[in-house]
């Protein structure tokens, strides 16, 4: 009698753990039983700062009927972090009557290693231009059909359209773009003398302990590359070791690598100087709370990337379908300039410029829009195929070495 | 000897000699048995004193001290408290029910198996048997992120592997994480019941076997509720483990799995405001309330 | 096998084993010894841009482990992990000792005063020390604004310090409980007895007390050494770039697109030492079989 109950219990134990694994989107639930869907993000809290003036958009919410199987579509996005404006994602839910999960990355390898890695569930990523020939080759991204996005068409500004880097806009659209230059808290740099124009500057030692570099490695090495004259998309490795000895020489200076919250170690008074990417330095000087720090951002002599961040449906996406009527509605004007306007980057959509939805501070900031001048001496990132071996390895080493 | 009623060992030290150095060192070593563990009180309890203190700051910035109130916790119960996106309130209460979820199924299956084995390894004799002892206890001592790297690349193959071969979808999610947390809390729960069994007498087992109860009535009807207490105490260690994680479960979760300490670790980056003092604060008086429960429990089955 | 069917009870036996003991078995081999194996696996391929990891195997990760810089960073972990043990030895057998020697009523009480902290999130623990030792933190805030004894603030962030704060912090628990069991176990009539023979407090506790103690503490060293050597919280949000140990390199790794075999790498090396580890104390431990 008691084999037969250790047999119950067994088989019901093996039934349990079969039920579990043959589940491996156990989230659904979950989602579901969250709190309200579309609740509330627009600032209305006085202890939420609004780091930048979102234009309030009113949309009449569509009746599309988005229902498989009675629930709710949902739209996996996975971005990078303070990259999209408080209110798109709850405006398109509200639009189209769908749920967006939104993750996020501070960095785009960690993306790329998680995609390479095998899709998780992702319908949009948000890859950089140099990513996409790597992705595609490696066959993980999925074609979109860009007569399908009426207002990529109608709104892009031309330079996006047909990029070199995917022909016809076969996988991949503009989202943002952007410089990477030097952040910096002038009554702290006064110590160097004079205020920051140069590479150099990050790396003077009167700034001991006290700069932050940005972790991403192509961006990072690139920018280094060109300040020592070298071609920012070299695969030599006799290039890279120069700038692992260059890092390596002015090791005191860094305090830490920051995955893109290095911005608010300079707003914390932590460190005094950092690389980091325009939008984010951006964000944090329009905070009212920072004002008083008067932090700048500049794009040093030697020059700097210009990248292209594009969004991207990865193969195997759940819901290539929302995913396309999410791109398309990023390419609205108007969803284009709140994006832009709350991120402090530069927007790929031309209507939005042409109707004046930009700020006119930022269509006037060098640093936003550099002029032609600027731009002569801004690079591209271009793919460096199976050198990116190479270049983790030095990155890595360079970490290691700065530790030290 | 002396007409003073000292107690042996001061009677003994008071005739030796050296009498002044021994005293000395007495003296040193109350002083160092008393200061030491109120330090050692005062550090472990200082940042989270300091932490609840601070979730009723009037302050944006956490480091000044601006007046009192409560708009933090009220905060937490209606809307944003940050602009990044992700640290809404909604995303919060995903984050803490994953959190439940993950854990209620990993205490579960945790204690069943490390029940089981326990049982096993006590009152069997088997062959293997000094390999599991140590098999058990290996993932106690394992560092976390070797067993979060090594869960994210077997998952990733078998996953891979699984998926071109049957055109499945498995990923990363919240069944991998629990999956992940009960290799950690398993061995933990067979610890404690093991040690249960063993300061175990078996003469009420053996007499209810006299009584003519058969195995699984002298199981069902002895055992079990004497080791009731272990289960509990293992359940419990069991589910502290697992609401706890996170460096297993960053490396073994995927989309939407977010759980409360990784929503937390997200935060700590961007937000610096209260508003992380306030849900810690909470935290602790949930576990406190936790703790005092069971002590109840354990003061009633005496 | 026996040529004869076993007897009834034997055969019941075998069964009994088999449902308790497999469950269990069978999960850990499934969840946790093959994946290690993987892990090991991987250490031998070579990293791809576009595969994160294909063969030919290869010896190059292992070189690459060996050159300085990595091996610093190994040497360096395990460096900081015994300091972190032997300040949580220090600190925490007279915390064990002060509980143990309480009156039996309020033991529990001062026992759940040391582990209640430890049911608090450990990130929010460690957030809260990130809080205290800020240039805008607290402590600082205390000393330049409120009792003005220095001017410039204290730089505790971002240095080894922090990291040593925050690690004993961390796995101070760990060293008290198991101390605390030895010392709750422990029969004071042998200092008695011994200061009948003549020793003074010191001796007592060096030859009678501390060695017979001794599983405890060694128990609680392992507990903490082992986590402390692989930790990658701690060091990532307090040390920031200057104190690099195994864990964080070990994720930093894996989240590069072609890191894993070399994370893999990382990994077996300190699970190395983490064996070395596990050897001497067992050696130690095996003497007194508690």
């Amino acid at each position: 009698m008691n084999n037969k109950r250790f047999l119950l219990f067994s088989a019901l134990f093996a039934v349990f753990a079969l039920a579990l694994l043959a589940h491996p989107v156990a989230t659904a639930h979950n989602s579901n039983q969250a709190a309200t869907m579309a609740s509330t993000m627009a600032a209305g809290s006085t202890m939420s700062a609004t780091a930048a003036p979102t234009s309030s958009i009113v949309f009449t919410p569509v009746a599309t009927a988005a229902l498989v199987n009675g629930n709710p579509q949902e739209l996996h996005i996975y971005n990078y972090t303070t990259y999209i404006a408080d209110d798109t994602i709850s405006n398109f839910e509200k639009l189209y009557n769908v749920k967006v999960s939104y993750d996020t990355y501070e960095t785009s390898d960690v993306m790329l290693a998680k995609i390479q890695a095998g899709n998780p569930g992702y319908d949009i990523i948000v890859p950089p231009d140099y990513d996409i020939p790597l992705l595609v080759k490696a066959g993980l991204l999925q074609p979109l059909d860009v007569s399908q996005l009426s207002n990529f068409t109608q709104n892009a500004t031309k330079r996006f359209v047909n990029p070199p880097y995917d022909p016809g806009n076969k996988y991949s659209v503009a989202y943002q773009w952007g410089t990477i230059g030097i952040g910096f808290v002038p009554a702290a740099t006064a110590k160097l003398g004079h205020a920051p124009t140069s590479w150099a500057d990050l790396f003077d030692p009167k700034l001991k302990a006290r700069a932050a570099v940005l972790n991403s490695p192509r961006e990072t090495i690139a920018i280094m590359l060109n300040f020592l004259g070298k071609d920012p998309n070299s695969t030599k490795k006799a290039d890279l070791d120069a700038v692992k000895a260059y890092l390596i020489a002015h090791k005191d200076v860094i305090a830490r690598f920051h995955d893109s919250d290095g911005q608010i170690s300079l707003a914390k008074g932590e460190v005094d100087a950092i690389s980091d990417w325009s939008g984010d330095m951006f964000q944090v000087i329009a905070d009212p709370a920072n004002a008083k720090a008067n932090l700048q951002y500049i794009i040093p002599k030697e020059g700097t990337v210009i990248w292209t961040d594009n969004m991207a449906i990865p193969k195997g996406a759940p819901n290539k379908d929302l995913a396309m009527k999410f791109i398309n509605y990023i390419y609205d004007s108007r969803v284009a300039a709140s994006i832009s306007n709350y991120t402090g980057y530069g927007t790929p959509n031309q209507a939005a410029i042409d109707q004046k939805l930009i700020d006119a501070a930022s269509l006037a900031n060098p640093s936003i829009y550099p002029p032609a001048d600027v731009e002569a001496k801004l690079f591209v990132l271009s793919d460096i195929g199976d050198a990116q071996t190479l270049y983790d390895q030095e990155w890595a080493d360079i970490k290691a070495a700065v530790s030290q | 000897m002396a007409q003073i009623a000292l107690p042996k060992s001061e009677l003994v030290l008071q005739n030796s000699p050296g009498l002044r150095g021994d005293m000395a060192i007495r003296r040193v070593g109350k002083v160092i048995l008393t200061i030491m563990p109120w330090l050692g009180y005062l550090f472990l309890w200082l940042p989270i004193l300091v932490l609840i203190l601070f979730s009723f700051n009037q302050s944006r910035t956490n480091a000044v001290w601006n007046g009192f109130t409560l708009d933090w916790y009220k905060l937490l119960l209606s809307g944003q408290f940050s602009t990044e996106k992700r640290l809404s309130t909604q995303y919060l209460i995903q984050a803490m029910g994953n959190s439940a979820f993950v854990a209620f199924f990993s205490t579960l299956i945790a204690t069943m198996l490390g029940t089981t084995v326990a049982l096993g390894m006590e009152r069997l004799v088997f062959r293997g048997r000094r390999a599991l002892d140590l098999l058990l206890y290996l993932p106690v001592v394992i560092p976390e992120v070797t067993m979060g790297l090594s869960l994210l690349l077997f998952f990733s193959g078998v996953f891979r592997g699984l998926n071109q071969l049957t055109g499945s979808q498995l990923a990363l999610s919240l069944t991998t994480v629990i999956i992940g947390h009960v290799v950690f809390c398993m061995p933990f729960v067979a610890i404690v019941v093991r040690a249960r069994l063993a300061g175990m007498s078996r003469s009420l087992e053996e007499a209810a076997r006299d009584l003519g109860a058969d195995e699984w009535r002298t199981f069902r009807y002895v055992t079990l509720p004497l080791l009731m207490p272990g289960i509990v105490a293992g359940g419990l260690l069991a589910l502290t483990l697992s609401l706890d994680d996170f460096v297993v479960t960053l490396f073994t979760s995927g989309v939407n799995s977010t759980t409360l300490p990784l929503f937390v670790y997200g935060m700590i980056k961007f937000g610096v405001n209260p508003s992380i003092n306030a849900i810690s604060t909470l935290i602790v008086c949930v576990s406190m309330g936790l703790v005092l429960f069971s002590l109840i429990l354990q003061r009633n089955r005496g | 096998m026996a040529a004869t069917p076993l007897p009834y009870n034997e055969r019941r036996q075998r069964i009994q084993v088999r449902l308790l003991v497999w469950p269990a078995t069978a999960w850990l081999i499934a969840f946790f010894v093959l994946p290690l194996l993987v892990v090991f696996l991987y250490s031998f391929l070579t990293p791809s841009s576009l595969y994160q990891a294909s063969g030919p195997l290869t010896l190059d990760n292992y070189a690459r482990l060996i050159e300085p810089t990595y091996i610093s960073v190994l040497v360096r972990s395990a460096l900081t992990a015994i300091v972190a043990t032997v300040i949580c030895v220090l600190v925490g057998y007279p915390l064990a000792f002060f509980v143990a020697t309480r009156r039996p009523a309020v033991r529990n009480f001062f026992l759940l005063l040391v582990i209640v902290p430890f049911w608090t999130n450990f990130l929010v623990r460690t957030y809260a020390m990130e809080f205290l030792m800020n240039d805008k933190g607290l402590v600082n805030t205390l000393l330049i604004d409120y009792l003005h004894l220095i001017t410039d603030p204290l730089s505790m962030m971002n240095t080894p310090f922090a990291v040593y704060i925050g690690l004993i912090y961390g796995y101070l628990p760990f060293m008290v409980l198991p101390i605390y069991t030895s010392i709750e176990k422990f029969n004071f009539r042998l200092v008695e007895a011994a200061h009948d023979l003549g020793a003074n407090d010191l001796r007592a506790f060096l030859r009678v007390m501390l060695p017979v103690t001794l599983p405890g503490v060694l128990a609680g060293c392992i507990l903490v050494f082992i986590p402390a050597l692989g930790a990658y919280v701690t060091p990532d949000l307090l040390g920031g770039a200057k104190f690099l140990m195994v864990g964080n390199q070990i994720k930093q790794f894996v989240d590069s697109p072609t890191g894993k075999p070399f994370g893999s790498a990382l990994s077996v090396g300190m699970m190395s030492i983490v064996v070395v580890a596990l050897l001497i104390y067992y050696r130690f431990a095996d003497r007194d079989a508690a």
